[in-house]
């Protein structure tokens, strides 16, 4: 029994590990583009004039209300349906990136939120400009701020990729549901090393931004974002 | 949308796994985040390694160990019993997590002043630390109730019968991809709403007067309120 | 010409008018120090002089030019205008010898080599050359202020406004400070809100008396203490000195 199960990972790992090289690109790209949107937007709502903030807030609201799932069936077989066609990864993509951004809005807002006014106010008297104020003063503090929440979503978008093999994504998840179809009597343990990966990921990425907020920890300066 | 009661079966599936997840899962989870901080060395460390492996991994991977995989072993669950218990023990871990931050955040000479009463560790605990740590941990858990609710859609993949499965089926059938998965999307927008205003009420109802609660932790799971 | 001249100025959050009509002038290297009770409107004054807060009515005017005029460019005005804070603001991220440096570098395009030099130089002036590369949390609340104070110094202005301030200060960290003030009097333009009567009547060169956003008497620092024209100047100064001592 044991015998077969690690038989049937060894005969997989290949294949798995292309699965694993999906899972990552995938998590690479979606979680770039949804820090930035999340910055900017978050920016959008706390540093511009109505009905901008609102419509951000009306964003964030609606895409952290839907299901993962649901959103990449939006993206994959609505937009089909109406004749548009996007591969399966780039709909995974987009799916990751509008229902993480929403998230991430929200991680820097806090953070730009426990910014003390007079931050701002110090800049302005030295004559910054706001664009100014914002990249060289705020900015700067606010990335440091949210590194905790923002690794924390950076593990839960990694997680979430797992749901892209419903639309046909061949990541890890997916790998491990074709190796169910072809031989579920040594699945268990194909399960168990996929779950092993992931864990591994997961488990590098929160030591590696630990170590970064350690690093650009400001020594003595504690202020944190109240989430 | 003449499918609507057919979509609409799947409703009351959604509604079980998350109420019946959310309160395993904060019953588990209350053990565990127990167990964590007032553990003797073995207890805590294998709390620990519980949340761990069960916030370090995905969902969907969960959930497909218990319903495909441990049959190789002889263990089978039916769909839904598997959906339940994947759903309560990945929940459990999360919801421990919260409630360890709210259990620290209590000053420790509450539980001082209880112990100068004469109450044994427990007695504290019950009575003067958990009645404040839950109180506090409110708009976490409000979060996870939505999370948990969102995430119960992806147990169609092990064969429930939930909101996203019928429309899977409705949408396959009558090829209106776009128009079906709009209506579940509004239906489940619908419940993640009514359900933040629901706790939102609740929390308010149970403030203590002058203890200002944390503000609203609008995240998916804690970890910087209650820095440690 | 005055280096600073404040005509006529009201300035009212929604119902309460917190300026009602103040008008006073500062010249080159001139100290002035403007007192009174809480509450009266002297942080309101700062804020609308230095345009971080327009006043509702009236003109400010510095070397010659309306700044209140909304067509100016109030980054260039803030450059000439040194602000100096009662909690000190200084930029959380960046270290001493950085907090004074951004604004030449960012606002005046100093290259970084030459603002790191100028920068250096004025955290000597005011003592704190060896803390250049500690962070603010790092700095005891008086180093802070000093910073704050080389930070405003090293744009070059024509004129640096204090807002109280040591009243953030622990009492013995209080005398830095005030040596540095001390030092600049007679150098550049400052109008200083302060509680520190024994430093206003030692380096004032006329002392405000302001009240219910009104000015109520203003002076030298002699008449002001010895022979005050208002009963209220007389009332408020001695109340003051029996609380805070005379130097
Ligand atoms: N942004 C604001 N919005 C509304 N009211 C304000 C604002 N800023 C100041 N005020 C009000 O204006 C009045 C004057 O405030 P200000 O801070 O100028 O007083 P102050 O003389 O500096 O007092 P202190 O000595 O305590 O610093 C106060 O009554 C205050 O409540
Ligand atoms: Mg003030």
């Amino acid at each position: 029994m044991i015998l077969l199960g690690i038989n049937s990972i060894i005969n997989n790992i290949p294949f798995l590990l292309e699965g694993l090289g999906v899972t990552i690109a995938l998590t690479v790209v979606s979680v770039t583009l949804a820090t930035v949107f999340g910055i900017l937007l978050a920016m959008g709502r706390c540093y511009t004039r109505q009905p901008l903030p609102f419509l951000i807030y009306i964003y964030e609201k609606v895409f952290r209300g839907l299901p993962l799932l649901i959103i990449f069936f939006l993206v994959y077989f609505g937009l089909s349906q109406q004749g548009i066609h996007i591969k399966a990864f780039y709909a995974a993509v987009t799916g990751l990136v509008l229902h993480s951004t929403a998230y991430q809005i929200q991680i820097f807002r806090s953070a730009i939120l426990a910014i003390p006014e007079g931050q701002q106010t110090a800049a302005m008297s030295l004559g910054m400009s706001k664009p100014k104020t914002i990249f060289y003063i705020i900015l700067p503090q606010v990335l440091r701020l949210s590194i905790p929440g923002w690794s924390n979503e950076f593990t839960i978008l990694l997680k979430d990729t797992s749901i892209a093999f419903s639309i046909g994504v061949v990541e890890l998840m997916a790998r491990g549901d074709a190796i169910n179809s072809m031989n579920p009597s040594g699945i268990l343990h194909v399960l168990l090393f996929i779950a092993l990966l992931y864990f591994i990921l997961v488990f590098s990425i929160n030591k590696g931004l630990n170590y970064l907020e350690k690093r650009y920890r400001l020594s003595g300066y504690e202020v944190t974002a109240v989430q | 949308m003449r499918s609507l009661p057919e979509l609409l079966e799947g409703v009351p599936i959604t509604l079980l796994l998350t109420f019946c997840a959310i309160s395993a899962g904060f019953a588990l989870g209350l053990l565990l985040a127990l167990g964590r901080v007032y553990g003797k060395k073995g207890i805590s460390y294998s709390c620990i390694a519980y949340l761990e492996i069960f916030r370090g991994t995905p969902l969907l991977v969960q959930l497909f160990i218990i319903y495909y995989g441990l049959p190789n072993i002889g263990i089978i669950f039916s769909p839904l019993l598997a959906a339940l218990l994947g759903l309560s023990l990945n929940s459990a871990a999360y919801q421990a997590e919260y409630l360890r931050g709210s259990i620290q955040a209590i000053p420790a000479n509450q539980m001082i002043a209880g112990r100068t009463l004469g109450m044994t560790r427990f007695q504290s605990i019950r009575t003067i630390i958990l009645p404040q740590a839950l109180r506090i941990s409110i708009p976490a858990w409000s979060n996870e109730l939505i999370y948990l609710l969102k995430y119960t859609s992806i147990v169609v993949y092990i064969q429930v019968r939930d909101l996203t499965f019928q429309a899977k089926d409705i949408a396959a059938q009558s090829s209106r991809y776009l128009e079906t998965f709009l209506v579940v999307a509004l239906i489940y927008l619908l419940f993640t709403i009514l359900f933040s205003e629901i706790v939102d009420r609740v929390e308010k109802r149970v403030r203590i007067p002058g203890v200002g609660l944390s503000p609203r932790i609008v995240k998916r799971n804690m970890k910087i309120p209650f820095k440690t | 010409m005055h280096m600073l001249e404040v005509v006529d100025i009201y300035k009212s959050y929604g119902s309460c008018e917190v300026l009602k009509g103040l008008s006073f002038t500062v010249d080159k290297d001139e100290t002035k120090v403007i007192i009174g009770t809480s509450g009266t409107g002297k942080s309101t004054l700062l804020k609308c002089i230095n345009q971080l807060d327009p006043p509702d009515k009236g003109e400010v005017w510095l070397e010659g030019e309306d700044i209140t005029n909304p067509s100016i460019d109030l980054n260039r005005i803030r450059q000439k205008i040194g602000f100096v804070f009662q909690d000190f603001n200084l930029f959380n991220h960046l270290t001493a010898l950085q907090n004074v440096s951004i604004g030449l570098e960012k606002v005046k395009k100093i290259e970084k080599e030459n603002a790191r030099e100028k920068a250096l130089e004025e955290l000597r002036r005011v003592g704190l050359e060896k803390q250049s590369c500690q962070y603010p949390a790092q700095l005891s609340g008086g180093q802070k202020q000093r910073v704050g104070i080389a930070r405003a110094l090293a744009m070059d202005p024509a004129i640096i406004l204090f807002d109280e301030p040591t009243s953030a200060l622990d009492p013995e960290l209080i005398g830095d400070v005030l040596d540095v003030m001390k030092n600049l009097a007679g150098k550049v333009a400052m109008l200083i809100v302060t509680h520190e009567m024994g430093f206003a009547r030692n380096v004032a060169d006329e002392i405000i008396f302001m009240e219910g956003g009104t000015i109520i008497e203003s002076g030298p620092p002699e008449q002001m203490f010895n022979n005050p024209k208002k009963e209220r100047t007389r009332q408020f100064l001695g109340r003051i000195s029996t609380l805070y001592g005379k130097e």
